[in-house]
């Protein structure tokens, strides 16, 4: 096998098993109560982190760039109640037209 | 919150149509760029619908393409999926069936499927999460081989600010998210954590360290 097929099939079933582990292990049961209070703080900490790496990192360096626009465009709609469709579609927008003026 | 009417794998698939253009523009990049390294046209394909995680396929494959080994690319797709882990974890008790069913519905999670179907408090929708995961799942297959069999269709995606759309979504799913002090502290910390390490660590390690952020749960758990 080339190296391309050994990739391709170690990132795979990596990625299975990591994915896998806790809805196996763990599923269809509730969480122990002292995981319960952990875990319901996973998703603000997590999306927040996303929000932060995916509006700001270009590879390890923090870049203020186009994507600050959209970001911005973003809370404007949220605040004025804007479906997440809306959201999503005046970020991008916001960002493509800073990328073709600036 | 009230009760409101059973949610359906329909409302999941509708819940991320707009980002699953965004999920198939990608997939169209990273089917061109896996195949600029040489990965020929067949393994971009059946990489995008084993693995179906977008950053980790995307740095195994830069890593291959400028001449890494084979031990850094699979290092790095494991470390950027090592949240995974965590948020396998926080939907586990909302995926009920045998475990055959689970293992496959696991397979679903990505950050955007999981995000949608999060309902606040530790709570998960498992037919959001389905329905959303299948279609960002087809999207992303789709996208990769029209990237891998046609060649230049779309052009630079973020030249459309498709990479915007992605923070958009997760900053409009974790206002919602924030509603107690507990919440708000996890939410400052994971992205303060988060744009702390991004210089200092290999990609994806600040997403799962961000994911510490919620011991500040442990006390009054």
């Amino acid at each position: 096998m080339s190296t391309t097929w050994l990739v391709v099939a170690a990132v795979g079933a990596a990625t299975v098993a990591i994915k896998a582990t806790g809805p196996v292990l763990l599923g269809g049961r509730p969480l122990p109560a002292r995981l319960t209070g952990i875990v319901d703080l996973l998703a603000p900490a997590l999306l927040s982190a996303l929000v932060v790496t995916q509006a700001l990192a270009d590879g390890k360096a923090i870049s203020l760039d186009a994507r600050l626009v959209g970001m911005a465009a973003a809370g404007i709609a949220l605040w004025r109640n804007a479906p997440i469709l809306v959201v999503i579609v005046v970020a991008a927008a916001a960002t493509a037209l800073t990328r073709l003026l600036v | 919150m009230q009760d409101p009417p059973p949610r359906t794998y329909r409302d999941g698939a509708r819940a991320v149509a707009a980002l699953a253009v965004a999920v198939g523009g990608f997939g169209i990049s990273f089917g061109l760029l896996a195949r600029s390294a040489g990965m020929g046209w067949l393994a971009p394909i059946v990489m995008s619908a084993t693995t179906f995680a977008g950053s980790a396929q995307f740095a195994a494959v830069s890593i291959l393409g400028t001449g890494g080994t084979m031990v850094a690319a699979v290092t790095a797709a494991v470390l950027l999926n090592a949240r995974y882990g965590p948020i396998g974890v926080s939907v586990a008790p909302w995926l009920k069936g045998p475990a055959w069913s689970r293992f496959l519905r696991a397979q679903l999670v990505v950050d955007e499927s999981w995000a949608v179907s999060a309902e606040g408090e530790g709570r998960f929708d498992a037919r959001i999460l389905v329905g959303a995961g299948l279609t960002l799942y087809t999207a992303w297959v789709a996208g990769t081989a029209a990237g891998s069999l046609g060649g230049e269709i779309l052009g630079d995606p973020n030249a459309f600010g498709l990479d915007a759309a992605f923070p958009a979504l997760f900053l409009a799913l974790v206002l919602p998210q924030i509603r107690s002090r507990r919440a708000l502290v996890a939410a400052v910390v994971g992205g303060a954590i988060a744009l702390a390490l991004t210089p200092l660590t290999p990609a994806g390690v600040p997403i799962i360290a961000a994911s510490a952020a919620c011991l500040v749960g442990v006390r009054r758990s």
